[in-house]
């Protein structure tokens, strides 16, 4: 029985592994995506001065970029069960003899690790530019909250998945909830320590659970630009992922195909 | 020995009522089938055996085992070919029915070999390293009933197995249904609103309209609870000629319809000369006469009153027309 399920996992997992692997225009497009980002608005901005960022722009934006291909990528491929659930493969997955938990772990396994590949290339690429990093600490500490983001971000998309039934929705949410606490985490500039911003947009970045995120990736990559010490938001973040992995993963066994 | 059985299965949705009170059982062995009209409660039915709705009354077994309570069991026992095509059209043929495959727990030598058995039976050897996105509708068809059967199912439910194809596809997939009836004696329970379909595949066929089976036979018996063969007339005067008609005791029954009558008679081409005296005794002009043997089409329509087509029409009517406008005809 266990077996059975180990496979079902596996099977999860290596589904969409293959079909990541073949759709090179994705692959292109989400690593391009970011490049861009970096390169562009990075070297764009390099020798600019803004309150908060002590050192190149580049370093400062590389954590916040890495953060959002994880991000971006990671919650696609939780929204992706609609897919599933318009060509009616979901049908074929529920009546298969393996229990609705380990077609989540499988899922979510297989969308955190092809955003990772994408988060790891972009890592690769910022330190190729320079970044510097802390150490090998915060190189684990770096992998952690990759590690963290990605499954908070399946989570999030499977709850999605399982509100809605059409992808027109899903635009609605990227453009009103998750571009604005994109903006509000600090992934492109500071927001905490700015004092060109009104008081009430640096208290909303403070409960952005997208904030500790980016801080935590930031203090332990390049161990500057941060403003909250990375242990405890590193605490944060794990609570927030635990929680969004639970509800994410309850929500789609409750949906029905 | 009923491999499929049903005590009441009932699914209630809101106000709709789809499937309503339904017994049936379905024997080891046989094709049985499910013919109705698009919304009799074909799909619900087969959607609650298959474990991914729960009934709202009832109970059935599949296999031995409770859709309820042994779910897990049934699902191991059940290969299902779902109305809407459910493959994962970037994976290759091969990949959909290993992964399948693993999923049922089979193991890698057990695989290999079956789906070696699978793609031959349904013809798609040569085309199993090909992306299912490239395949024609027949040949998706033909690898989801490959992959219903990977696992050694007991009972195979397939849901409108030859909707939207070509009469050619249809014929190739009506055989290779056989065929695997046949050769590993698995169960298959279809549904169909095809009249030719029940007729050429099933051995026993249930009619379902609004929820509720209306009768369950062999598809011979059905035929012959109809008469031996229908005549079909229509008259100037079809209600008068009714009248005499009904005194007549070799007329097994008489059916009016709006425009035209229905007769169950014994050697047909035998009883029309006999039809007109009598029309010509009455003065009632026959317009139109003809003798045919009996098809499910007639014994559709000798239990629900309206043919397959009308049906569909009257749900067109139905979705297009505000409630109010509406009357029902039953």
């Amino acid at each position: 029985m266990i077996k059975a399920e180990l496979q079902a996992i596996y099977v999860m997992w290596l589904r969409q592994m293959k079909r990541f692997v073949r759709s090179k225009s994705r692959i292109i497009a989400s690593i391009v995506q970011p490049l861009f980002f970096l390169v562009i608005l990075g070297g764009g901005f390099s020798t600019a001065q803004l309150p908060g960022v002590e050192t190149n722009y580049i370093y400062y934006i590389a954590p916040g970029i890495i953060a959002m291909a994880i991000l971006f990528s990671s919650m696609f491929t939780g929204v992706s069960v609609l897919w599933d659930k318009q060509f009616g493969f979901m049908q074929e997955v529920l009546v298969a003899p393996i229990s609705r938990f380990s077609i989540v772990i499988g899922r979510t396994l297989g969308g955190a690790t092809t955003a990772l590949i994408q988060g790891f290339i972009i890592l690769f690429i910022a330190i190729a530019m320079g970044t510097p990093i802390t150490g090998a600490l915060g190189l684990v500490l770096t992998l952690v909250f990759m590690i963290l983001i990605a499954f908070t971000a399946v989570g999030f998309g499977l709850i999605l998945a399982s509100r809605m039934n059409d992808f027109q929705g899903f635009q609605i949410i990227m453009n009103l909830i998750i571009f604005p606490l994109f903006f509000l985490s600090s992934a492109i500039f500071p927001i905490g320590s700015n004092p060109n911003l009104p008081d009430i947009i640096i208290k909303i970045s403070y409960i952005n659970p997208l904030f500790y995120m980016v801080d935590g990736l930031r203090g332990s990559l390049t161990g500057a630009n941060y403003l909250v010490d990375p242990m405890i938001n590193l605490g944060i973040v794990l609570i927030i992922c635990v929680i969004m992995l639970t509800l994410g993963s309850f929500m789609f066994s409750k949906s029905e195909a | 020995m009923e491999i499929i059985q049903t005590h009441n299965l009932t699914k209630k949705f809101d106000k709709l009522t789809a499937v309503d009170n339904v017994s049936f059982s379905v024997k080891e062995g046989e094709i049985f089938g499910f013919l109705g009209p698009n919304g009799a409660g074909k799909t619900t039915t087969i959607k609650m055996l298959t474990t991914l709705l729960n009934p709202t009354g009832g109970s059935a077994e599949v296999a031995g085992y409770n859709i309820i309570k042994q779910r897990d069991m049934v699902r191991q026992n059940i290969g299902v070919v779902f109305q809407e095509p459910a493959l994962d059209i970037e994976l290759t043929g091969q990949e959909n029915l290993e992964y399948h495959a693993r999923m049922y727990g089979l193991s890698k030598n057990k695989r290999e070999n079956r789906i070696k058995d699978v793609l031959q039976l349904v013809d798609l050897e040569n085309k199993k390293k090909v992306f299912v996105k490239n395949y024609s509708g027949g040949m998706k068809r033909r690898l989801e009933i490959a992959r219903g059967l990977m696992h050694y199912p007991k009972v195979l439910f397939l849901d409108e197995p030859t909707l939207g194809l070509d009469s050619q596809t249809r014929r190739a997939i009506w055989s290779n249904i056989k065929k695997m009836n046949k050769e590993e004696g698995t169960t298959i329970f279809l549904t169909t609103h095809y009249m030719e379909e029940a007729d050429f595949l099933c051995d026993r066929v249930g009619i379902i309209d609004y929820g509720k089976i209306l009768t369950i036979d062999s598809t011979l018996n059905l035929k012959n609870s109809v008469g031996n063969d229908v005549i079909t007339l229509s008259s100037a005067d079809n209600k008068k000629l009714i009248e005499k008609l009904e005194k007549e005791p070799w007329i097994k029954n008489i059916k009016q319809y709006d425009s035209f009558i229905t007769l169950g008679v014994e050697k047909g081409e035998e009883k029309i000369p006999v039809i007109i005296e009598i029309g010509q005794k009455q003065n009632i002009r026959i317009k139109s006469i003809s003798v045919r043997k009996p098809t499910l089409d007639d014994v559709f329509l000798h239990f629900t009153g309206r043919t397959i087509r009308d049906q569909e029409n009257n749900n067109h009517m139905n979705n297009i027309l505000p409630q109010r406008f509406i009357r029902r005809r039953r």
